[in-house]
């Protein structure tokens, strides 16, 4: 079966089993491996993405139900030159070790952070509830996300 | 690599009906245990899948005299969202809350919790305790079940193999009273160890009629207790009566030990769970 839907803006089309899961679409048929897995089972969001706009873990996506939607990656965030602001606060605050958690941390924050909510300790650490970091840096994760938050909000570029 | 089987994608319910009376087809919705199973590791993985996804008919929430109307496609994302939900049975918003995060609450439907039938389905003491109706269908036409006939065993629904859920239908008699509690390993992404769900219509002196109080993870199926309830019916929520209670549900339940938790832990949670319950009612 043929699937098109867009990445990051620019529109794909794959010939591919329906039942694919969104996490191998990306990482083997589009090369797009900023996207990780951890444990292929929904409980750890190494491979959250967003999904017109809401976080889901993309190991638990069939490729059939992705067909004519929006899939925005960690590539779509920020550009090796030029990180977003909220990857340049993961990187200014310490918020990234190993690295394995970071791109479905920053998919979930960018998740959070659309919602306009305020960035409470309480509602930072919901927000990235369905994300696990192995080197159990927390702290710096949700001070980085509070931070870009703040610069959001003061820059007026979060949403009303 | 999980193994891929074969999968329709219809975009209508006639669709959906024709495809399932052709040939044996597990639904797929949200993904959030299918795509878990197709691993091949839990077990063989389905010959064939069709995928509901796009069938809008069975989406959204509406009141229908007297029922609140769930289609199982909602998600529990929008049970959250929902001021319909919010205004009239707030604890299913509750529920929905402590369901895995974001990524699974985006996903995951009430429908698919009710057909997974596992003990442990967080929404499914709710449905217990608020008589909800289960509203199937094929080709032929529609049919209604009543929750306490749905799930007849271990992981077993009333449907037959070319039924489809179709909705998820939550009467309202007016003052009815309803609450929800969990208790998991940690507030976000866990299996429950106990959920409760216990509802009643209150009667003028402060004393309940009716109650219902329903379990999950602690029998083979989302239970009620009928004992329990014996205990609490025409009572007010004192403490004496809290007590009686709490003993009398820990005697009539009879959880297994497990991966997750052991049968005692499980047994005297779920009466210090019902008690505390009670003294917040009772305001004691």
């Amino acid at each position: 079966m043929s699937y098109r839907f867009f990445v990051n803006g620019d529109p794909v089309e794959v010939e591919v089993p329906g039942m694919r899961r969104l996490l191998d679409v990306l990482r083997e048929d589009l090369a797009l491996t900023g996207t990780k897995e951890g444990c292929g089972e929904g409980e750890c969001g190494a491979c959250s993405v967003l999904l017109d706009g809401a976080v889901v873990d993309a190991c638990l996506v069939p490729i059939c139900q992705v067909d004519g939607t929006s899939v925005r990656t960690v590539e779509g965030l920020g550009t090796q030159e030029q990180l977003n602001d909220l990857q340049a606060a993961f990187l200014e605050t310490g918020g990234a070790q190993c690295g394995i958690c970071t791109p479905g941390m920053l998919m979930a924050a960018e998740a959070f952070l659309a919602t306009g909510a305020a960035a409470s300790d309480e509602a930072i650490r919901e927000a990235i509830a369905g994300n696990l970091c192995r080197c159990t840096g927390y702290t710096k994760i949700v001070e980085a996300i509070a931070r870009a938050a703040e610069q959001r909000r003061s820059s007026g570029t979060a949403p009303l | 690599m999980p193994v891929e089987p074969p999968v329709a994608s219809p975009r209508t319910l006639a669709e959906a009906y024709s495809l399932l009376a052709e040939a044996l087809h597990r639904p797929v919705a949200g993904g959030t245990d299918l795509l878990v199973q197709i691993t091949g590791e839990l077990g063989d993985a389905p010959e064939r899948v069709l995928d509901i996804w796009h069938l809008d008919e069975l989406r959204g929430i509406v009141m229908e005299s007297n029922a609140l109307v769930l289609g199982a496609l909602t998600t529990y994302a929008e049970i959250r969202r929902s001021p319909l939900i919010a205004e009239f049975v707030p604890a299913f918003a509750e529920a929905a809350a402590t369901i895995g995060a974001a990524q699974i609450q985006n996903r995951g439907t009430i429908g698919g919790n009710v057909m997974n039938a596992s003990p442990a389905g967080d929404i499914l003491p709710l449905l217990l305790a608020c008589d909800a109706q289960l509203v199937a269908g094929t080709a032929q036409g529609e049919r209604r079940i009543t929750v306490r006939e749905f799930w007849p065993g271990y992981r077993r629904t009333a449907l037959e193999p070319a039924e489809l859920l179709l909705r998820i239908r939550i009467p309202l008699p007016a003052g009815r009273q309803l609450r929800y509690r969990k208790v998991g390993t940690r507030r976000a992404q866990a299996i429950s160890k106990v959920v409760m769900a216990l509802a009643w219509q209150p009667d003028g002196d402060a004393s309940w009629r009716d109650v219902h109080l329903a379990l999950g993870s602690v029998a083979p199926t989302p239970v009620r207790a009928p004992g329990t309830e014996a205990v609490l019916e025409g009572q007010a929520p004192s403490e004496a009566v809290a007590d009686r209670a709490a003993s009398t549900l820990a005697s009539e339940l009879s959880p297994i030990d497990d991966v997750r938790s052991s049968a005692d832990y499980r047994r005297t949670v779920a009466a210090r769970v019902l008690h505390r319950v009670l003294r917040d009612e009772g305001g004691w």
